[in-house]
């Protein structure tokens, strides 16, 4: 069992949390003049990180929020976590 | 009821909202004596008005009436942009007390209840088995509300009630007494 750092609530059960995978994946900006590698890359294709990767969790029994955690993908001890601000906030 | 082993007990029906707000807080301080800028996790309870903040622009409101809660905090809240939705009938609770209180809830709830992770005036949403609900600790004693969904709570109180017969043994203890 995973204890996730929701920047919110402090280290709470993976229970509580829905994994949404690797972060910083931007949407095309313009889907319809994207080609079909392009957005089966923005869909499908993921780095497989071997060591500290950054992924993004819901808590969604909790504050029910999203948020960004670094993660080593070999012994699960998670690095930092940020909270997404908005883009009017900026990043 | 604070000598009880333990006692599972639903509580009087309430109203509730569910309160979403992305304004600063901490210039609006207080809406229809309901206090919002108190720490994310934490309850704050004014008379016969609770308000429990579940996250940064999350909160539940709970007191006798619906009518005057959704007056007194409109009327705060004003033009700024927010929801204030009635989750009065949504909902229901049981309230957890004794002794045994914590030990009961964590048979299902992976919070940390010692009383230096989860003191008077803590809330969470949280889970108990597979339901979701919000676990609010209004004061000192040993006394847990478990707010569920309307359509769990026999689900709720019967996984409660499994793990409380594992101390009903003890002085004072009863279910739904
Ligand atoms: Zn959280």
């Amino acid at each position: 069992m995973l204890l996730i750092p929701c920047p919110h609530c402090g280290p709470r059960s993976e229970l509580e949390f829905h994994c949404g995978g690797e972060a910083h994946i931007a949407r095309p900006t313009n889907p319809a003049a994207t080609g079909d590698q392009r957005w089966a890359e923005y869909l499908f294709y993921r780095s497989n990180t071997k060591g500290v990767h950054a992924e993004r969790w819901l808590h969604v029994h909790g504050c029910g929020r999203w948020f960004n955690v670094r993660r080593d993908t070999i012994s699960d001890r998670f690095v930092t976590a940020d909270q997404i601000r908005s883009a009017e906030e900026g990043s | 009821m604070g000598e009880a082993g333990i006692a599972i007990l639903p509580l009087a029906p309430s109203a509730r909202f569910s309160l979403r707000l992305a304004a600063a807080v901490v210039e609006i301080g207080e809406a229809g004596g309901f206090w919002l800028d108190i720490p994310i996790n934490t309850c704050h309870v004014a008379g016969e008005r609770m308000t429990v903040r579940l996250g940064p622009n999350e909160w539940l409101l709970f007191g006798p009436q619906a009518d005057a809660i959704r007056h007194d905090v409109a009327a705060t809240l004003g033009d700024r942009f927010f929801s204030l939705v009635d989750v009065g009938d949504r909902d229901l609770a049981f309230a957890v007390a004794g002794i045994h209180a914590r030990d009961v809830i964590n048979g299902g709830c992976p919070l940390d209840l010692d009383d230096i992770v989860f003191p008077a005036g803590s809330a969470s949403r949280t889970l108990l088995g597979k339901a979701q609900i919000v676990l609010i600790r209004p004061g000192a004693e040993r006394l847990y509300r478990i707010e569920c969904g309307r359509s769990f709570a026999l689900y709720v109180r019967a996984y409660l009630e499994n793990i409380a017969h594992e101390f009903l043994r003890s002085p004072g203890s009863g279910i739904l007494a």
